[in-house]
């Protein structure tokens, strides 16, 4: 039977029907989760979409954290389901506290719309799991506040504690020590800023992040 | 799942505005919260502006950065009151501790204190 993820949606979301195509791509079901609500369904994952999350009011991921539907991912995480943030995504999971950091402007003051190409770091993530350390993927990227920025004893924990999933192989925006994803001590929620899916088909430009998605799939 | 960092809790606040409001104690207090990035934190509106200064014409002017204020009117027994919730609602949701920094100012409404 397909494994279902569930794909959470904030007014100002424009990437879930994205997320829901990688997901059946690699023959899981997609379910869209409405932010005003408060239980996830009995989905095996979850991914937190990108897009500008209540219009990314105050700060991006904000205001999102209140909603809900994360108070039921929350508790999903805690119990170690497995959690995906993607672009504001991510910046929704740092807002909420499941994942360490903050993203902030990008360095070079340019919102940036690319292919980057990414360094598997760990193969230990829901991300991570069908790809070998060392791997270099192909995937787009697409924000302006995409800097990961953390304190010296939490970068210095994250490096230890092999949680850092991803690095860009040639930093686009300034993130500390080139991180492109992390995740949390469970190593069940991961956040990162690229798009992997965005490149689940060679008509797309790249494939590569369909192993990525796999990889959620199988933690499922 | 909590990560040991300074930053909003997985659970979110607590619950501050849920205390009782005996209207006959209470007072009205303007709050005007100053936030701003912290150092080392990109600020490209700071940086675009101090480079498009001396085009206009005005030279010298170095250290520019650009944050926000929220102003908001709270009803508390004092100032004190006042200036606790303030302080809590602006570290709970109004500021993310790992990239901002923000100043809390409470006066009386239509007071001069």
């Amino acid at each position: 039977m397909a494994k279902t993820v569930g794909v959470v949606v904030f007014p100002g979301t424009n990437c879930e029907m994205d997320a829901v195509f990688a997901v059946e791509r690699m023959g899981g079901e997609g379910r869209l989760l409405w932010h005003a609500d408060d239980d996830i369904g009995g989905v095996d994952a979850v991914i937190v979409p990108g897009g500008f999350a209540h219009g990314d009011y105050l700060r991006p991921g904000a205001i999102a954290r209140f909603s809900p539907m994360m108070g039921a991912v929350a508790g999903f995480a805690a119990d170690g389901g497995p959690v995906l943030g993607i672009c504001n995504g991510f910046q929704v999971l740092t807002e909420a506290g499941l994942l360490p950091g903050a993203l902030q402007k990008n360095s070079g003051l340019k919102f940036l719309c690319q292919p980057t190409v990414l360094r598997v770091e760990t193969s230990a993530s829901i991300l991570t799991g069908r790809v070998p350390v060392g791997t270099e993927l192909s995937v787009p990227i697409n924000h302006f506040e995409g800097n990961y920025t953390c304190d010296d004893e939490t970068l210095a924990r994250l490096r230890d504690e092999d949680r850092i999933v991803l690095r860009y192989v040639d930093n686009p925006n300034g993130s500390v020590d080139d991180i492109a994803g992390v995740c949390n001590e469970g190593r069940n929620v991961v956040g990162l800023m690229p798009h992997p899916e965005r490149a689940c088909d060679e008509l797309l430009g790249s494939a590569d992040g369909a192993v990525l998605i796999g990889s959620l799939l199988d933690a499922a | 799942m909590n990560e040991s960092q300074a930053g909003p809790s997985p659970t979110g606040p607590e619950p501050v505005a849920d205390r009782v409001l005996e209207q006959e104690d209470m007072m009205e207090f303007d709050v005007l919260v100053d936030v701003r990035l912290r150092g080392g934190i990109a600020d490209p509106a700071g940086a675009t502006i101090e480079r498009a200064l001396p085009a206009l014409g005005f030279d010298g002017v170095t250290g520019v950065s650009v944050g926000k204020t929220v102003r908001f009117t709270i009803a508390a027994a004092d100032v004190g009151e006042a200036t606790t919730l303030a302080e809590d609602l602006c570290a709970s949701f109004l500021t993310n501790p790992v990239i901002e920094d923000a100043s809390v100012s409470v006066s009386p409404v239509g007071g001069s204190a």
